[in-house]
């Protein structure tokens, strides 16, 4: 096998273009949104911060970036006790109907989310929650959910349950055992599911784009109307701090997800 | 327990079993019973052209995915731990970038004056700018790169399964590499195969953001359709009944899929 042969250099030279096609999106963004240029060119004429600018000093971008800041911190503060309990719940009963219950919960990853977004359009606009904030997190709660039971759900595989026991055979009643046994030792799937919901209401866009309005639209809806209607660099701008905001977040869900859980 | 499970079950309940059902009994009533709506969805033209397209691009970009997808899979499979864990990385990498990003990033760099016409032009191969975007292929370039990695996790979890002895008993019986590639290895990989290509087929029957962006508008897919009769034409039940036809159709591909491999497998679960 120490020879290289010919099939094995094809496959290097493949797989390496097909990287090469999967990386390339991704980093061709930051030196657009340094460019001066107005419209897209390559390579750039000069280097300016000037699109960084135009997006910090527009009070539409900053409001929709507060909106969208604010919609996935709620949408954390709420999804991850709610998902946490659920996990909990489907890894610790016997009842048949948990398997349901457990398949339910990851319903939002197997609905087109485009039909979840018209379905909660005609519900919202029935009880009067379209365009509001409330109406907003909830949404992204529901499309969180599921990345905090399958974290939590992978966290408690390996989690032995006779050590909560023995907690309350010493006395403690469930609640305290869960806290002062259960929850250190899957912390870091707790906050790596709480991440991931972080960032999937940070990127949710199809349901904003039917449900958001007014003074309330997210980042992403006014990114999509944005790129729709004339492409402006000052996306670039914004796409490259998304960009970096994602990956940071993601390297720090990994380094809590090997540390254990 | 069933009170630890109820608030997300409640969100759930309320967010997705709810607005769906809502959707349903809206495709079937309006002022009574009718079937108007499926009606329409079945026998016009607009309809029809429309799905018919969804499919052809969803086929077309899982065919794609999975040409592009096995070689890398194949190749992060048979490495050191090392040099899989890099290429996995640069796979899961754009997964992590907003899908708005990568359909900009797609309009920057196949536009009439993007970044590829651009160099194309500087090297004197075409003097005329080429049509790369706004249309089906853009549409399919953008959504193969954004689906790949939905193709490449489940093929390399397969082939981390086959067991390497396989392999090396077939060479010991005189088999070449090639040989035992297609008659031992390609066949136990073929799990893997049936679960990326269903996810990634699904995925993009449903796909709404990246045709929007890139499709320039000629290419309707049926997300658009289901948007447009609600935005546009306030056609609800129209809509309705489009959105339950594609529900059906991606649970139905589910269903037919789960008789050969678990779901949690497709969903990449294990």
């Amino acid at each position: 096998m120490t020879r290289i042969s010919p099939a094995r250099i094809a496959l290097y030279v493949i797989s390496a273009l097909v990287l090469l096609y999967l990386i390339l999106p991704v980093l061709i963004i930051a030196p657009i949104s340094f460019s001066s240029a107005r419209f897209l060119t390559f390579p750039p004429p000069s280097f300016s911060t000037r699109w960084y600018q135009e997006y910090f000093a527009n009070p539409a971008w900053m409001q929709a970036t507060r909106v969208t800041l604010t919609i996935a911190l709620l949408t954390v503060v709420i999804a991850t006790p709610c998902g946490v309990a659920a996990a909990y719940a489907i890894s610790q009963s016997r009842l048949r109907i948990m398997r349901v219950i457990h398949m339910a919960l990851l319903l939002p990853l197997v609905v087109p989310i485009i039909i979840t977004a018209v379905g909660i359009f005609f519900v919202y606009a029935k009880v009067g929650l379209v365009a509001t904030l409330p109406g907003l997190v909830l949404a992204n709660v529901m499309l969180g959910l599921p990345y905090v039971v399958i974290s939590v759900l992978a966290g408690l595989q390996s989690f032995d349950p006779a050590q909560e026991m023995v907690a309350r055979s010493l006395g403690m009643n469930r609640l305290r055992s869960f806290f002062a046994v259960t929850l250190p030792q899957i912390k870091s799937s707790v906050v790596a599911g709480g991440i991931f919901a972080f960032i999937s209401a940070m990127d949710e866009t199809i349901v904003a784009l039917f449900i958001s309005g007014g003074q309330y639209q997210p980042l992403t809806k006014r990114m999509f109307t944005a790129l729709r209607d004339e492409i402006d660099p000052t996306i670039a701008a914004i796409s490259t701090l998304m960009t970096a905001a994602s990956f940071m977040l993601v390297l720090a869900a990994g380094a809590r997800q090997k540390k254990g859980g | 327990m069933l009170a630890l499970v109820s608030p997300a079950l409640l969100v759930i309940l309320a967010l997705i079993v709810l607005p769906v059902g809502w959707l349903a009994w809206q495709s079937i009533y309006h002022d009574g019973f009718t079937l108007e709506n499926y009606r329409r969805v079945f026998t016009e033209d607009i309809y029809w052209r429309s799905f018919a397209l969804t499919f052809e691009i969803s086929l077309a970009v899982t065919g794609i995915a999975l040409l592009l997808g096995y070689p890398v899979a194949y190749l992060a499979n048979s490495v050191p731990k090392g040099w899989s864990i890099l290429i996995l990385s640069l796979v899961v990498l754009p997964f992590w970038t907003s899908v708005l990003v990568r359909a900009y990033a797609w309009l920057a760099l196949l536009q009439r004056t993007g970044v590829i016409n651009q160099f194309l032009r500087y090297l004197d191969v075409i003097s005329e700018p080429l049509a790369l975007v706004h249309n089906t292929f853009g549409t399919v370039v953008a959504t193969v790169h954004i689906l790949l990695p939905f193709m490449v996790l489940p093929l390399y979890a397969t082939m981390q399964k086959i067991p390497g002895d396989l392999m090396q008993a077939g060479a010991s019986l005189g088999a070449s590499p090639s040989l035992t590639f297609v008659r031992v290895f390609l066949p136990l990989s073929l799990p893997g195969v049936l679960a990326g290509c269903t996810m990634v087929f699904v995925l993009c029957l449903g796909f709404y953001i990246t045709p929007e962006l890139l499709g320039g508008g000629r290419t309707v897919m049926v997300s658009m359709l289901v948007s447009r009769n609600v935005e546009l034409y306030n056609q609800f039940g129209a809509a309705s009944a489009v959105a339950v036809v594609l529900l059906l159709s991606v649970l139905a591909i589910f269903f037919a899929v789960s008789r050969f491999i678990s779901l949690d497998r497709i969903l990449g679960q294990k």
